[in-house]
C-alpha cells in the first residue's frame, strides 16, 4: 500500500495509481498540497509504488 | 510531466501556466519571474534601499532569497509579536529570520513589541476594542506602525512584504464580497509613498502560494510550517480554500480574478488615488499619516 501523510492525518490508497488520483480519492486538492517522497518534490503525474510513503505539504499558512 | 526547457523529469507543473519544470529551472524561473513583476510595476531599482518585512514564514524567507540573488539592496525586519503562548511560534519564527540572515550574511532588524511597547500582540488585545476578541486585527495595525517607523527611521526607499497572489485573491474576495471601495482602491502590487509612509511593494503578488511554497522547498529554505495560533479558522484561510476550489475546476482562476481586477481598477472603474490622499493628516504624536484628524490608531491604542 501506498500511505498519505498530512500534517497528523494518515490516508492509504493503492499502489499504481497517480499522485493525482491519490488525492482525489482523499478529496485533497492538489492546489494545496505539495507532494514529497523521500524529501523530494514530486509532481502530480507519478505513479505511486507499493511501500512509497509520500509526505504532503500544506501550501496554505496564515499568520 | 518533462521540464519544458530541458526535457528532464518536471518536480512542480503550474497549470495556470501550462508550464511544468525541473528543480534547476524552476529556481531560476522564479527569480526571473519576480525581477520581471519588480520593473513591470515599478517597485524599485537596484540602486534604492529596500526593507523586506520577514515573518520566518516561506514568502517573505523566499522573496529576501530571491532579492539578494537578483542583487538588490535588501535588509530584513523581524517583528516578535510575542505569540508564544501555547507554541513556541514568535520564538521558533524569530530563530528561523535570524539563521537566514546568518547564514546569508544580510543585515536583519528586530523589534521586540513587549521590550518597545511594554506589551505582546495578545496583551494588547485585552486591551483593545479591535478585532472581536481576535488579535489578528491589533497585530495588523502595530505592523504596519512598525514596519512603516523602521523604514522611515532607518533611511529605507520601500518596505517589501511576501504577500503572494493567494493572498492578494483572498483580500480582493473578501473585499468585493462586501464592496469595500476603500480597500478595493488601495490594493495592488505598488502602494506609493506619501510624505510619512514609505512605498510598499509586494513582488510575489502574481505568484501562487504554491509556487512559493516549491520555491522554498527546493531551495532549502527551512521556514515556519505551523500557522499563527490565531490564523486558524481565519476567514483569510477559508477563502483561499473557496479560491483553491475554483483553481481546481478552473487553472488560472486566481490569477485572473486578480489581474482583471488590477486592469479594471488602472481603467478607472474605482475612483482615483488623488480622492483619499487628499483626507490624510499627521498624527500629533507619531507623525505618522492617518486618516482622521487627532492621534492614529496605533497612538489611540498605545494610550490606553
Amino acid at each position: 500500500m501506498v500511505k498519505l501523510v498530512l500534517r497528523d492525518q494518515e490516508f492509504e490508497v493503492r499502489p499504481g495509481m497517480t499522485m493525482l488520483d491519490a488525492l482525489k480519492k482523499n478529496d485533497i486538492l492538489l492546489e494545496s498540497v505539495l507532494c514529497t517522497r523521500d524529501g523530494e518534490l514530486i509532481a502530480e503525474d507519478e505513479i505511486l509504488k507499493d511501500g512509497d510513503v509520500i509526505k504532503l505539504i500544506a501550501v496554505i499558512s496564515g499568520g | 510531466m518533462k521540464c519544458r526547457t530541458c526535457g528532464q523529469k518536471a518536480v512542480v507543473n503550474m497549470r495556470q501556466h501550462k508550464l511544468a519544470l525541473c528543480k534547476e529551472h524552476y529556481l531560476e524561473w522564479i527569480p526571473e519571474q519576480t525581477r520581471r513583476f519588480i520593473e513591470k510595476y515599478k517597485m524599485f531599482t537596484r540602486e534604492e534601499k529596500v526593507l523586506v518585512a520577514v515573518s520566518g514564514g516561506k514568502d517573505s524567507l523566499s522573496l529576501w532569497d530571491i532579492l539578494q540573488r537578483l542583487g538588490y539592496q535588501a535588509d530584513g525586519l523581524y517583528i516578535c509579536l510575542g505569540i508564544d503562548e501555547d507554541l513556541s511560534y514568535s520564538s521558533e519564527s524569530q530563530r528561523l529570520a535570524g539563521k537566514f540572515a546568518a547564514e546569508h550574511g544580510l543585515k536583519l532588524h528586530i523589534v521586540d513589541i513587549q521590550k518597545e511597547y511594554g506589551a505582546t500582540i495578545p496583551q494588547f488585545n485585552l486591551k483593545s476594542h479591535r478585532g472581536r476578541g481576535k488579535p489578528c486585527s491589533v497585530c495588523g495595525l502595530v505592523k504596519r506602525h512598525v514596519m512603516n517607523h523602521i523604514a522611515r527611521d532607518f533611511g529605507y526607499d520601500v518596505l517589501a512584504t511576501g504577500h503572494n497572489l493567494d493572498d492578494e485573491a483572498a483580500v480582493l474576495f473578501g473585499n468585493t464580497l462586501t464592496w469595500s471601495g476603500e480597500y478595493l482602491l488601495r490594493q495592488g502590487p505598488v502602494l506609493l509613498g506619501t510624505p510619512g509612509l514609505a512605498r510598499k511593494v509586494k513582488p510575489l503578488c502574481r505568484i501562487y502560494e504554491r509556487e512559493m511554497l516549491a520555491y522554498a522547498l527546493l531551495r532549502g529554505i527551512e521556514y515556519i510550517y505551523d500557522e499563527c495560533p490565531f490564523s486558524v479558522g481565519s476567514t483569510s484561510i477559508y477563502y483561499k480554500q473557496l479560491l483553491n476550489k475554483l483553481e481546481s475546476d478552473r487553472p488560472g482562476a486566481k490569477l485572473s480574478f486578480y489581474l482583471s481586477f488590477l486592469e479594471a481598477r488602472k481603467s478607472g472603474l474605482f475612483a482615483e488615488r488623488e480622492e483619499i490622499q487628499a483626507e490624510l493628516h499627521p498624527c500629533p504624536n507619531c507623525g505618522q499619516p492617518t486618516s482622521a484628524p487627532g492621534l492614529c490608531s496605533f497612538c489611540r491604542m498605545m494610550s490606553r
